[in-house]
């Protein structure tokens, strides 16, 4: 890729999402604005590094974006006043597409419609990804490791949905807003989640994905900035992120947190997720609130000893009953152990891994082998300790974690 | 995750001093304002400083065998003044070029941009680097 190209592509990265914003204002059409702002990125992405950057290439690719929707428009034959509407003020200069109130309106659309219930998960991320936070199909699929047709064909489909479903493109109203913000941090969890524990592939970690998550939350809370939660998610982003420099040794395999080297965790991280931590707490911790609490103790714990594992127990205990889920479940588990040892969370466990009381929940993946293989070794039951951390490693996606996982198998007595 | 500092300097005095008279002190506190504003809301900003451009002395370095040299400011013997910096985080450097191309709204200001390397990058086993690790451990970091 040539320089002046990576240069389209990072203009676009800042752009797009207010670009794409003011067209769908423009012609309340989402897909037909999404559309035309790929073409011009096309159009620049040929003649720029051909003729050299225009002065203002922000204003080229808006009114290069405006002239494409109105051929779209025109070649529909769509009502004359709405192609008016959008003619009327063409040449304007960039500044008056752009006012501030304005901008945090169209971002903050784009993030909801982006987001929509209507749409599948998978669709709802790469729309995220694609629109608010600029990055190419490729991009999507390099960091997803899908095909890149299959990323171009979520985000047709994802287009179609929303005009079939006459989804409107305005700022949510109070009451929206607090029926979707949920949905819209959860879009933007998956995102970081993939990208903080890659579910597939050699990866453990693919920073890049996890730094434009965090990326979009502060977005959100730039156009959004009273709503706790998003705080809450801030904050266990960062907080999380903050240990992705002790998370894997120099081969790349993942180091368990307790082995973790804590100096170099990242401070500035855990700074600022502490900072965003205080922001969430007006009304009680939500959810991602409550898991950045307890990130947070990690965080500001020296060593694995000297942590406040009863304070994480109550977290975990009150994250269990706001957002019941077997992982929590599961994590308490891991708290217990810690702060009263392996036979009290074994009970735990096996109430969590009993089909009856646990509901088969979590037989789809490796985490509960993997802790109760860890108990049953802590208790010198090394014959069960073995089967489970072997049908662990059999059953985990992720090629690094799997390697950790065998290394536990092969150093058992 | 690249993190870039961007720096802001001037390069011609005469010239951006002109540029600056020419605009009242509100409306240069608006166009910075919105300028960082928009690095915020982008989600890149991580900090940023000012420095004041009256209290500025120099201490140059000319020969190995000879005591540094104090000069007081503001301009000194500095060809390219300091004035400030902002540290943000992006997919690529060419990002943090264009971000410096809205940095520099006056003629004779320039705006460098420099990687900054994680502590990763250096000999983890040197005592020095675990000094100053402990010391990023015990009071944050940028």
């Amino acid at each position: 890729m040539s320089d002046a190209t990576r240069a389209v592509e990072a203009i676009w990265r800042i752009e797009s999402a207010r670009i794409v914003g003011a067209l769908a204002r423009y012609t309340g059409d989402f897909g037909l604005a999404e559309d035309a702002a790929q073409e011009a990125l096309a159009e620049a992405l040929v003649s720029w590094p051909r003729d050299g950057q225009p002065a203002n290439p922000v204003g080229w690719l808006m009114t290069t974006a405006k002239r494409r929707a109105i051929d779209t428009i025109r070649r529909a034959g769509v009502q004359r006043e709405k192609y008016e509407a959008i003619a009327h003020d063409q040449d304007e200069a960039y500044a008056d597409d752009l006012d501030i109130e304005r901008i945090d309106d169209d971002v903050l659309a784009l993030m909801f419609i982006s987001c929509h219930p209507v749409l599948s998960k998978e669709a709802r991320v790469a729309l995220t990804l694609r629109v608010v936070g600029g990055l190419s199909s490729e991009e999507i699929a390099r960091a997803f490791l899908v095909p890149v047709p299959t990323i171009q064909a979520r985000i047709t489909r994802a287009k179609k949905t929303i005009a079939a479903a006459k989804v409107p493109f305005e700022a949510p109203s109070p009451e929206e807003r607090r029926q979707r913000l949920p949905g819209v941090l959860n879009v933007l969890y998956l995102i970081f989640t993939e990208g903080s524990t890659a579910t597939s592939g050699e990866d453990l970690i693919r920073t890049d994905l996890a730094r434009e998550a965090r990326r979009l939350t502060r977005v959100l809370i730039g156009a959004l900035p009273d709503e706790p939660e998003a705080y809450g998610l801030l904050a266990l982003m960062e907080l999380t992120a903050s240990r992705f420099p002790a998370r894997t040794d120099r081969n790349g395999d993942a180091i368990l947190l307790e082995n973790q080297d804590r100096t170099r965790w990242d401070r500035g991280a855990i700074r600022r997720g502490l900072a965003a931590l205080e922001q969430a707490t007006p009304r009680g911790l939500g959810p991602y609130g409550l898991q950045a609490a307890i990130a947070g103790t990690h965080a500001v714990a020296e060593s694995v000893a000297t942590t406040d594992w009863e304070r994480i127990i109550v977290l975990y205990e009150a994250l269990g009953r706001i957002a019941p889920n077997p992982i929590v479940d599961l994590n308490r588990a891991v708290a217990v152990a810690m702060a009263h040892g392996p036979m009290p969370a074994l009970e735990l466990v096996d109430r969590i891994a009993d089909p009856i009381t646990g509901a088969g929940r979590l037989d789809h993946t490796h985490l509960l082998p993997t802790v109760r293989g860890e108990l049953l070794r802590r208790l010198g039951r090394t014959v069960e300790a073995r089967e489970e951390l072997e049908r662990a490693a059999e059953m985990c996606t992720n090629e690094r974690e799997r390697a950790v996982l065998q290394q536990k198998v092969a150093d058992l007595p | 995750m690249p993190k870039y500092m961007l720096i802001w300097r001037t390069i011609d005095e005469d010239k951006q001093n002109a540029a600056m008279a020419e605009i009242p002190f509100e409306e240069m506190l608006e166009k910075m304002g919105r300028l960082n504003d928009e690095l915020i809301k982008s989600g890149v900003l991580l900090a940023m400083e000012g420095l004041d451009p009256e209290e500025h002395t120099v201490v140059t370095y000319a020969e190995a065998e000879e005591a540094p040299v104090v000069t007081d400011g503001p301009y000194g013997e500095t060809k390219e003044l300091f004035g400030g910096f902002y540290l943000i985080s992006v997919a690529s450097k060419e990002e943090a070029v264009e971000w410096a191309k809205r940095l520099s709204y006056f003629p004779g200001a320039a705006v460098e941009i420099r990687r900054v390397p994680t502590i990763d990058e250096f000999p983890q086993d040197n005592p020095w680097i675990q000094k100053e690790l402990d010391w990023r451990t015990k009071t944050g970091q940028l």
